[in-house]
């Protein structure tokens, strides 16, 4: 019996092709919109998510003067090794306390010259930024604690000083000094907020400190909390130990912030999760407009088919067998927009994820929701024209032109 | 067999069959008090001027419609006590219609078009093909099951027609003016065809004709007039 109506619905979605074609574009571009904004909203989200994890899940960063109010203010007291030293000793569950010290340099090989982000750090920064060696060593103690000209090269400055070749060994020179490579780091890529995270070359801190910038301030410290234990309390250790060091008493200001990613990453991820729900929304009532599409073609389908529906009638036809065969007619075009919506929303967002360098993350979950969706937009929105043509009278229905 | 070439008793009996339109002033009385048996095996041809209550008595007849007064019987069922569904039962089970326009479905193919009654019977797809293409063949048109209906010219559309009239073995075949879009050489055809089904299967055909020249293949004529059967003269019977 359904096999029979199936028949029937696709012999009359045949003969109809273009029109079919025509009635299902609202379906079709309702299940692709709704699929590809909840597609690329969660691969944006994916995304920051997983640039935030590459920083290390657990972390922590410290610098002097205070980010929330704007820029920092001039007049903050730097950080300084002894901090950094105290951090690590007093606060509890740290698995990575990391001093950063930075500066934009030239970096020369031979006779190629490129510009890159020195950074003076200790061993402790591989932990904290999740950061594998990919040739090479991390910094010898020795070398630490003499700071020795030796570097660790990010994978962009292999590259454009290098080209394939193994750096390991080779001297570059950094400002007025020569650096043995020692090292090279894997590629990290871009990260979320657009810059280069490979553009680096790593040096001892105190080689940093003393031999380019000519200071012992430390602007920005990764600290790594242990796994298990919680960020929050960790955030509060610190404030409070810096507070101590910095002699910040009473209701006197922070002059130096310490930010939980944890924090920064819910933030970043509410936004796109709050845009994806509005979309989606949008697409949602898209897919109910393509619905009313079908009710009005299959009301007008219906009228023109009038002598045909008599004509089923006369020759055998039932009042069931007309209302199965309009109402699977429905569902089947709806269902057939809904496969073609799918189709085109993966094309869509596989080129869309490309182009905004986001992961594809397709839920199947949304994709089959999307579908039946569709399916039952042509139930719902079928079941009028569809009674409407059963209940016809055979020889009104007949006699009309 | 009777002395008139039929056998058995009346699968169409109506007694005083009225079929009123509207109520009141504006009523339109299309049939009033008509009284007609048909045995099986007859062939009956209806006549009658236009107005006369000739298609409103083919639909009563084919159940498709019912009377407003009065009683029929087919095969001894009273069809004005059965239900909507009841009688779409019986016109899929025991009736057969051709149409004066063919009415098959276009863009479809006249296989596909002679198979639909078989599909609403619920028949398997192979039995289905095979009775469908029996049926073609038996109205001349092997060869052709592929055509659309616009690729076939108007005699050829109408023997599909009676192909998918018959493919279900009715008892009854009602032909609304059947040859009414036909020029004479294909109506000849048409006819020919009809008097071949009646002759061959015994199968009733009643058929509403403007043309004495059709009517004459009929084994009986049936005259309207005001929505009445005019009383049967000497010349009502053909030989
Ligand atoms: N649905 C309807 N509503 C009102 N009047 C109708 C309706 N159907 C038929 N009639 C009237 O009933 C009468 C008989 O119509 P019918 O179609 O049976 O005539 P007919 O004999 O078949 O004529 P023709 O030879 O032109 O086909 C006509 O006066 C017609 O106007
Ligand atoms: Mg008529």
């Amino acid at each position: 019996m359904i096999a029979n109506a199936f028949s029937l619905a696709l012999q009359a979605i045949r003969r109809n092709a273009l029109r079919s074609f025509l009635t299902v574009l609202g379906i079709v571009i309702g299940v692709s919109a709704v699929i590809i904004m909840v597609t690329i909203g969660k691969g944006t989200t994916a995304k920051v998510t997983a640039d935030i994890a590459a920083l290390g899940s657990n972390m922590l960063i410290v610098h002097p003067g205070q980010s929330r109010h704007g820029g920092r203010s001039a007049e903050a007291k730097p950080l300084e090794v002894a901090d950094v030293e105290a951090i690590a000793r007093e606060v509890p569950h740290l698995a990575a306390v990391a001093p950063v010290a930075m500066k934009s340099s030239p970096i020369v090989f031979g006779n190629d010259n490129y510009n890159t982000q020195a950074a003076g750090v200790d061993n402790d920064y591989f932990k904290a930024r999740n950061w594998d060696m990919a040739l090479g060593r991390t910094f010898l103690p020795s070398e630490l604690r003499a700071g020795t000209a030796v570097c660790i090269l990010g994978n962009t400055v292999v590259n454009e000083l290098f080209g394939g070749m193994n750096p390991l060994g080779q001297r570059v020179r950094l400002g007025e000094i020569s650096f043995e490579v020692v090292g090279t780091l894997v590629a990290k890529g871009q990260s979320g907020m657009g810059s280069d995270q490979d553009d680096v070359a790593l040096v001892p801190l105190r080689t940093m400190q003393r031999r380019i910038i000519g200071n012992t301030d430390i602007p920005l410290v990764f600290v790594s909390v242990s796994d298990g234990y919680s960020t929050e309390d960790s955030v509060a250790e610190i404030e409070e130990l810096l507070r101590q060091r910095r002699r910040i008493t009473g209701n006197k200001e922070d002059d130096f912030s310490v930010m939980d990613m944890k924090e920064i990453t819910e933030t970043l991820t509410g936004t796109t999760k709050v845009l994806t729900g509005l979309l989606g929304a949008v697409a949602a009532v898209s897919l109910l407009v393509g619905g009313i599409g079908i009710m009005n073609i299959m009301l007008v389908s219906v009228t023109e088919r009038t002598r045909e529906i008599g004509t089923r009638l006369a020759i055998g036809a039932m009042e069931r067998d007309v209302l199965t065969q309009f109402l699977v007619e429905a569902v089947v075009l709806s269902s057939l927009g809904g496969v073609i919506g799918i189709v085109l929303a993966v094309v869509t967002s596989a080129w869309l994820a490309g182009l905004f360098k986001i992961p594809l993350v397709l839920d199947p979950g949304i994709v089959a929701l999307a579908f039946l969706f569709s399916a039952a937009v042509g139930v719902v929105f079928g079941f009028f024209p569809a009674r409407r043509a059963a209940r016809m009278d055979p020889v009104e229905a007949l006699r009309r032109e | 067999m009777n002395q008139d070439g039929t056998r058995g008793g009346p699968v169409i009996r109506l007694e005083g069959v009225g079929r009123q339109y509207g109520k009141g002033q504006a009523a339109v009385h299309a049939l009033r008090g008509v009284d007609l048996a048909i045995r099986e095996g007859e062939f009956v041809a209806v006549m009658g001027p236009s107005g006369s209550g000739k298609s409103t008595c083919m639909n009563i007849l084919g159940c498709l419609d019912t009377a407003t007064q009065g009683t029929y019987w087919f095969s001894g069922v009273d069809v004005g006590s059965l239900t909507r569904n009841q009688r779409a039962l019986l016109r899929r089970h025991y009736l057969g219609f051709v149409f004066q326009g063919f009415n098959l479905l276009n863009r479809t193919s006249a296989l596909e078009n002679v198979e639909l009654p078989l599909i609403y019977r619920g028949d398997r797809r192979g039995e289905r093909r095979k009775r469908a293409r029996e049926a073609l063949a038996a109205v001349g048109l092997s060869g052709w099951e592929r055509h659309s209906p616009g690729e076939l010219s108007g005699g050829q559309q109408q023997r599909v027609a009676i192909a998918r009239a018959m493919v279900t073995e009715p008892s009854v075949l009602f032909a609304d003016e059947p040859t009414g879009n036909l020029d004479t050489g294909r109506s000849i055809e048409i006819m020919e065809l009809l008097v071949d089904y009646n002759r061959s299967r015994g199968i009733t055909i009643v058929m509403v004709t403007h043309e004495r020249e059709m009517a004459a293949f009929a084994s009986r004529i049936v005259s309207f007039r005001d929505g009445s059967v005019v009383p049967a003269g000497p010349e009502g019977e053909v030989s």
